[in-house]
């Protein structure tokens, strides 16, 4: 526990109010580069690193505080923007809350769609013959054991324009469709695709809460004449209310930091996630530069972000056990 | 279990004896190699492969293990193949050696337009050129009476002649995937406005160049498919391979592709020529690449002898000659083909090479994220070349340019 998690979170935590940085010097340089018939040689003004001398580049660690904060956040901008009354371009102009805005819209869109298709197909499969149930479960299972980069790849293999679900749709409806040129159509294919993904989870934790619903509770409510839907409302639902709130605190854990989504289906033209922005920061660039700084501010944020989601959740469950 | 042991032996040793058919030399000491994975690459250590105890490892994610790879000491790798942007880190941080001495010794068979030097010192040896060109169906433009465009105002207008006469899907492909590929795409057709992409380290994009690239870029989008925004270059192939597009700015390296009966469908059509220019008197919007050797620094000279000697017989003209369309070699003995046309139009029009600094690593991702905002309708022109300055600058103070 402490190893795995409290060290590493210490280690970002502190990273994020510090810059590493090497130092440069700038000289000029000559530097011949091949081409037809001849070489192009050009000197010109570089800044290149200093050598130590064991020819290792100098680095230098130096304090910022808040500074790569406010740099994620945009600080400056933001005062800018709510000061020249253009408030809700900050969520379509800066990369923070753009991301932070598709990613609270998306954890929210998808916990009640999970949460409702888990329950169905539970009820549907409790309602299954017995000998039925066991390839049921299995076919129902399968999306979930998928690792989820392979799925998102292969959704967008599907639908992408030269893809065989495009195709045949096209072939249906007799027009063009682009689902990767728009962002709203991206979008609601990363809806469906997360749903598809985690409703199995749900589904197989509701399924078995519902073994245990009162058989005795059950029959007289039909006595007294309760409908079906009736039945599922005031007494399968408070039955599996703790279930619910527990799929609940991992879905909203586990959907904050969609990022398999957006990697898979080459988004990040319409549509940015928190997680992206930090493994866009860490990830190197040709030249290998890379923030870690700033990834490391911007993975506190998200955890921030994922703690504020999950009070409420926590705070209720809390307090369930401590009546149980 | 005996007998595979001796299937396995009887294999190495018929293996062994073919190995050094084409090697000057039997290699006694293990070297082994780390670079990207393509037909250049494999056509290289392969050859290097034939003087015997050469592992090589080819990989398309290598830009992230070689750093740390070099920095071991003693390194993992012995040669590492790099490019113009791979290259720059290794040297930064110098994990690479001057190669003059083995030059003298061993190189008697280089061209000198091979020697990438840097401040006077020999740090890598080219084996290849690469860059963007121009690639267009020769069998559509003929029919329509169309010239090669040297502008790409040009490409507009017979993109709109394509399309009219509705020959293919799509008139026009491009690698305009967000991230690396569309960052080069903006900084192909920006120098090629003879503009410059820094002033010193400080960024200098936001000015009437950059709005005209923007606006370019923007203009030719709408003759592409609508989900240009993912295409990377291996998607363009394919459109180009199966007929779908009637053009593309494509990487001379994956020419070959459309000669390939396997799985093209316009083997013979597709022709090459020089990247249109942003304006008439400016240079082809495309930049030149190489790729070529280097040898670790933390390794004992006597290795690094060994392993560059070993590397010499991979750039032979044995291997040029077995390899011709692989690649545009630098290597003595290339006789180029249609394929490489273009490519050679572009270096002798002077072509740009891509920068070899550090700061334009951080302006290609400033530019590779922003640019689609204003391709997707997000920001104006001004906006996104402004936030494309912000991100420069940003990442640059964190790196330390600034």
């Amino acid at each position: 526990m402490f190893l795995f998690i409290a060290i590493p979170l210490v280690t970002v935590f502190v990273q994020s109010f510090y810059v590493t940085q090497t130092v440069y010097n700038t000289v000029s340089v000559e530097t011949c580069t091949p081409s037809f018939p001849t070489s192009i040689c050009t000197t010109s003004e570089k800044s290149v690193p200093v050598m130590d001398k064991d020819n290792n580049p100098v680095t230098k660690t130096v304090y910022v505080g808040l500074d790569t904060y406010k740099s994620v956040l945009e600080t400056g901008k933001v005062a800018k923007l709510i000061s020249s009354g253009h408030f809700f371009d900050i969520f379509s102009n800066i990369d923070f809350y753009k991301a932070l805005s598709f990613t609270l819209l998306f954890t929210l869109i998808t916990l009640p769609l999970v949460l409702g298709v888990g329950l169905l197909i539970a009820l549907a499969v409790n309602n299954v013959s017995k000998r039925m149930k066991g390839p049921v479960i299995f076919v129902s299972l399968l999306p979930f054991i998928i690792t989820p980069i392979i799925g998102a790849l292969s959704i967008k293999w599907l639908f992408v324009s030269n893809g065989l679900l495009t195709r045949v749709l096209e072939k249906i409806t007799g027009h063009e469709i682009s689902v990767f040129a728009n962002s709203w159509s991206i979008e609601l294919l990363m809806v469906f695709y997360r749903v598809w993904h985690v409703a199995p989870f749900a589904f197989v934790l509701f399924y078995a809460g519902l073994q245990s619903v009162n058989k005795d509770t059950l029959e007289s409510a039909i006595i007294d004449g309760a409908s079906r839907f009736e039945r599922i409302r005031y007494v399968v639902i408070p039955h599996l209310m703790p279930l619910i709130y527990f799929v609940t605190l991992i879905h909203l854990m586990d959907t904050y930091r969609v990022f398999e989504e957006i990697i898979g289906f080459a988004s990040q033209a319409h549509v940015i996630s928190l997680q992206w922005l930090t493994y866009n920061f860490l990830e190197p660039d040709d030249t290998g530069n890379r923030a870690i700084s700033s990834a490391s501010a911007s993975s506190m944020l998200t955890m921030v972000g994922i703690i504020i989601l999950l009070a409420p959740v926590l705070k209720r469950t809390l307090r369930d056990q401590k009546k149980g | 279990m005996k007998k595979s042991t001796l299937s396995s032996l009887i294999i190495l040793s018929t293996l062994s004896s073919f190995s050094y058919a084409n090697c000057d030399f039997k290699n006694t000491q293990e070297v082994k190699t780390i670079s990207a994975s393509f037909a250049a690459w494999k056509a290289v250590t392969g050859a290097m492969a034939e003087c015997g105890h050469v592992s090589s490892t080819l990989d398309s994610e290598f830009k992230t293990k070689v750093g740390s790879a070099l920095a071991a000491n003693p390194s993992l790798y012995e040669v590492a193949g790099v490019a113009n942007g791979t290259f720059v880190p290794l040297l930064n941080s110098g994990l690479i050696r001057p190669l003059d001495s083995l030059v003298a010794k061993y190189g008697q068979n280089l061209n000198p337009n091979q020697l990438i030097k840097v401040d006077g010192k020999i740090m890598a040896i080219a084996m290849m050129i690469n860059t963007q060109n121009f690639m267009y169906r020769k069998d559509i433009f003929d029919k329509l009476g169309l010239k090669a465009p040297t502008t790409w105002d040009d490409v507009l207008v017979d993109a709109e002649k394509i399309k009219k006469a509705n020959l293919v899907e799509y008139p026009l492909g491009g690698a305009y995937k967000a991230g690396w590929n569309l960052g080069l795409e903006f900084i192909n057709m920006y120098l090629s406005y003879n503009a410059k992409l820094f002033d010193g380290n400080q960024p200098s994009v936001n000015n009437a160049a950059g709005i005209k690239t923007l606006e370019m870029m923007k203009k030719l989008s709408a003759y592409m498919d609508p989900e240009y925004l993912i295409a990377d270059p291996t998607f363009v192939q394919k459109q180009l391979q199966y007929g779908k597009i009637a053009m593309a700015n494509l990487w001379a390296s994956r020419a070959t592709a459309f000669d390939n009966k396997e799985e093209s469908q316009v083997v013979g059509k597709v022709y090459m020529s020089a990247t249109p220019k942003s304006i008439a008197d400016g240079r082809p919007a495309s930049t030149m690449w190489w790729d070529g050797i280097t040898i670790a620094k933390n390794i004992t000279d006597e290795q690094a002898d060994n392993a560059f000697r070993v590397a010499m017989q991979g750039l032979n003209e044995d291997m040029v000659k077995k390899n011709t369309d692989a690649a545009i070699w630098l290597v003595k003995g290339y006789k180029p083909s249609r394929l490489s046309d273009g490519a050679i139009q572009n270096a002798i029009d002077r072509t740009p090479s891509y920068p070899l600094t550090s700061k334009i690593g951080l302006m290609h991702s400033a530019l590779g994220k922003d640019v689609s905002d204003y391709l997707t309708g997000q920001k104006t022109a001004e906006e996104t070349l402004k936030e494309v300055e912000y991100d420069y600058i940003t990442a640059a103070k964190e790196s330390g340019l600034l």
